[in-house]
């Protein structure tokens, strides 16, 4: 009774969000409702005893891909009135291509019935005996599917070659970090013995001068920019 | 489960990686090496298709057979020859960096796991992983903004693509209970009535294919992708993604769906006529050569889809020797377009191929073999690919279709021999460069080949037939 309820109230949740997604004007809003509906689908993943699959989703699409989609929304100034101006042009045409598809969907989802033996149909039966399910996921993920995981491993790693060949740059001018560098300057560190309770001042321990200072004979003794340049 | 029958994408795959990591480690530029390791790399699993055995493995996940073997082949070669066409443009355009190669294996390997896939899942993997390195390729010449404008291009509508894929093959795996090929002949050979979820399903796995051979009516994308990448990524768009999805076609529709044909001919039989009518008269107003090339691929796309739809042993093995022939067309056809040079800077209209008759008869003449043996004229291989789908057609009763396609491959034939007659009839402008070496040897190679297939054509016609036959048994 209370799982029937729960369904139907994290369902209807999740249609009434996607569909926010689609019409909602302002697309912040839109991907604040697709999070939302991707928390719902999780849920509905808990409800059918999923617990592995729920935890993802909301790792995977809440925390990583709905936040960058958020981002680009954000950060990519879009003119979405501009963006609309065709709409009204195209509205009929589209408006044809939908309703031919909804029109065939309908008669897919007329046709529809359950095979008696859907259970067993199934492609991977859950194993019984208190396995589980994330381990029974990994159990078929790495043997029978090892073959069409490795080759998602492959499209993923295209999909970040990819991206680095077509954004990064090599900038000659730029600074970067040279640990050797950092390493190798000597009298930087200084070991002293030091009475508890006096002031530095009074003892009269100097910072080493840095670089700039080295080359400057006139040193500036308030102010320093005391970094030496690049080496943070 | 056997996994070493996979062993060609293994070592490719960790080939790939091996290229990889020796590309990225040493400071100076790398693209020659990587390129020479990726040729051997592909030279190597080649080697291993020939001597791969048949059977399945990981479960019904992978199949390996003489159909597979062979398309595989013509991946492989496709993927080598469009390395090749790049080593000298892209040195001399500043895109040689070493990640071209990489990404070229890895969408030749997506190609191989394409052809050998016995599941729908292995389908669409397959597929991602061909297609994500073309969008990137597409855009490699990042400063550009046509090359930029051609993957983005590619990469919204390849998505849509792949997700009209996803859709239909869920409609399919609901419908009939499984996504392994065998399993799916055996549900729909019961002989019952394919249930309209099943068709609907079939047919957006057909759009979705249609679109990476782009087949009209899903062809819109092509000539821009094509006239905007960079020279030899066109060449390779219009030869390892065709045929490993033109393959694929073959095998979901005659495989597990060939019980339930009388469902897919009609669709395509119009996907085929619609793509000659096309490939004929929109490229007669080009004045791009890349553009044009991009037509006249639609159009080869017709006749070889041609084979699938008659629906025989004939017309898959018309299809095999189709693209065998069609791939050695279009390389060469490419080489000389690579090849089009002024002072250094790329040139790609068909006037600027005016007075190559005089001033470099060698490529001149090898362009015209080229383009002959594109428009169908004995005693060329291109003759000879037309001939046997049209002889399958015929044969099958299919007189409209055959028809359409002699008539069509008349209206191609305008403007490849147009292109002829610019060459040495035409007043030039001034000298193209020299060809470097390795374009002419790749112009060369395959030009011989169109030459002489009429005296040697045994082997082809022999593996095809066999091929044809493990997928029909």
């Amino acid at each position: 009774m209370i799982t029937a309820f729960a369904f139907y109230a994290f369902a209807a949740v999740l249609i009434a969000s996607a569909a926010m997604v689609v019409t909602s004007r302002n697309p912040v809003h839109s991907v604040l409702f697709l999070i939302l509906a991707f928390f719902n689908a999780a849920a509905l993943f808990l409800i059918a005893g999923a617990e592995f699959l729920a935890m993802i989703l909301v790792i995977v699409y809440v925390g990583a891909v709905a936040v960058l989609f958020l981002f680009v929304v954000m950060m990519l100034d879009v003119d979405f009135t501009r963006m609309r101006e065709g709409f009204q042009r195209y509205a009929p045409l589209g408006a044809v291509v939908g309703a031919i598809l909804f029109l065939e969907l309908a008669f897919v989802i007329g046709a529809w019935t359950f095979a008696g033996d859907a259970e067993e149909l199934r492609l991977s039966p859950m194993p019984a005996g208190g396995v589980s399910n994330a381990e029974a996921i990994g159990r078929i993920l790495y043997t029978d599917y090892v073959y069409l995981f490795q080759a998602a491993g492959l499209v993923l790693l295209v999909a970040m070659i990819g991206a680095i060949v077509l954004t990064l740059r090599e900038r000659p001018g730029t600074r970067r970090q040279d640990i050797a560098a950092q390493i190798g300057r000597a009298g930087t560190v200084n070991l002293r013995a030091v009475p508890s309770g006096a002031g530095l001042a009074s003892l009269g321990i100097e910072r080493p001068p840095s670089p700039e200072e080295e080359r400057r004979p006139a040193p500036v003794a308030v102010g320093h920019d005391g970094h030496g340049g690049g080496h943070h | 489960m056997s996994w070493t029958l996979a062993l060609p994408e293994i070592v490719l795959a960790v080939a790939g990686l091996a290229i990889l990591a020796g590309g990225v480690l040493p400071k100076r530029d790398t693209f020659f090496p990587a390129s020479m390791a990726v040729v051997g790399a592909l030279l190597l699993t080649a080697v291993l298709v020939i001597g791969q055995e048949e059977g399945t493995a990981f479960g019904g996940q992978y199949v390996s057979d003489s159909f597979s073997s062979f398309m595989k082949l013509l991946t492989i070669l496709g993927g080598a020859l469009g390395l090749l066409l790049a080593l000298d443009w892209n040195e001399k355009e500043g895109l040689g960096r070493f990640e071209f190669s990489v990404l070229v294996l890895y969408a030749t390997l997506g190609g191989m796991v394409m052809v050998s896939a016995n599941d729908l899942m292995t389908t669409y993997l397959g597929l991602e992983l061909l297609s994500l390195p073309l969008y990137v390729v597409a855009a490699f010449n990042r400063d550009d903004a046509r090359s930029s404008e051609a993957g983005l291009k590619y990469f919204v509508l390849g998505a849509l693509a792949s997700g009209l894929l996803l859709y239909g093959a869920s409609l399919i795996y609901g419908f009939a209970g499984s996504t392994n090929f065998d399993r799916l002949a055996e549900a729909l050979s019961a002989g019952q009535q394919a249930s309209p979820g099943l068709v609907v399903g079939i047919v957006f796995v057909i759009a979705a294919l249609a679109f990476k051979v782009s087949a009209v009516p899903f062809h819109m994308w092509t000539p821009d992708v094509y006239e905007g990448a960079p020279t030899p990524v066109t060449a390779f768009f219009a030869m390892a993604p065709k045929v490993a999805a033109i393959a694929l076609l073959a095998r979901v529709l005659l495989g597990p769906f060939g019980d339930v044909a009388a469902q897919w001919q009609q669709i395509m039989l119009l996907v085929s006529m619609g793509s000659m009518v096309l490939g004929a008269f929109a490229a007669i107003g080009q004045r791009n050569i890349k553009r044009l090339m991009a037509y006249s691929s639609i159009g080869h796309v017709g006749y070889a889809l041609m084979g699938v739809a008659v629906a025989s042993d004939e017309g898959l093995r018309g299809l095999l020797v189709y693209m065998a022939i069609y791939i050695l067309m279009n390389v060469g056809t490419f080489a000389v377009i690579v090849a089009m040079r002024r002072g250094g800077r790329a040139v790609e209209q068909v006037d600027d191929l005016a007075g190559l008759g005089r001033t470099d008869p060698g490529t001149a003449m090898w362009m015209a073999v080229f383009m002959f043996s594109m428009a169908g004229i004995p005693p060329l291989a291109g003759f000879f690919g037309k001939l046997y789908v049209f002889l399958a057609a015929v044969q099958g009763g299919f007189w409209v279709l055959a028809t359409v396609g002699v008539l069509t491959s008349v209206v191609s034939a305008y403007y490849y021999l147009r292109i002829v007659k610019v060459m040495y009839f035409d007043q030039g402008v001034g000298a193209l460069d020299r060809a470097p070496a390795s374009l002419s040897v790749v112009m060369a190679g395959t030009g011989l080949f169109n030459l002489l297939f009429i005296l040697w054509p045994a082997p082809i016609l022999a593996a095809a037939g066999a091929a044809a036959a493990a997928l029909l048994a």
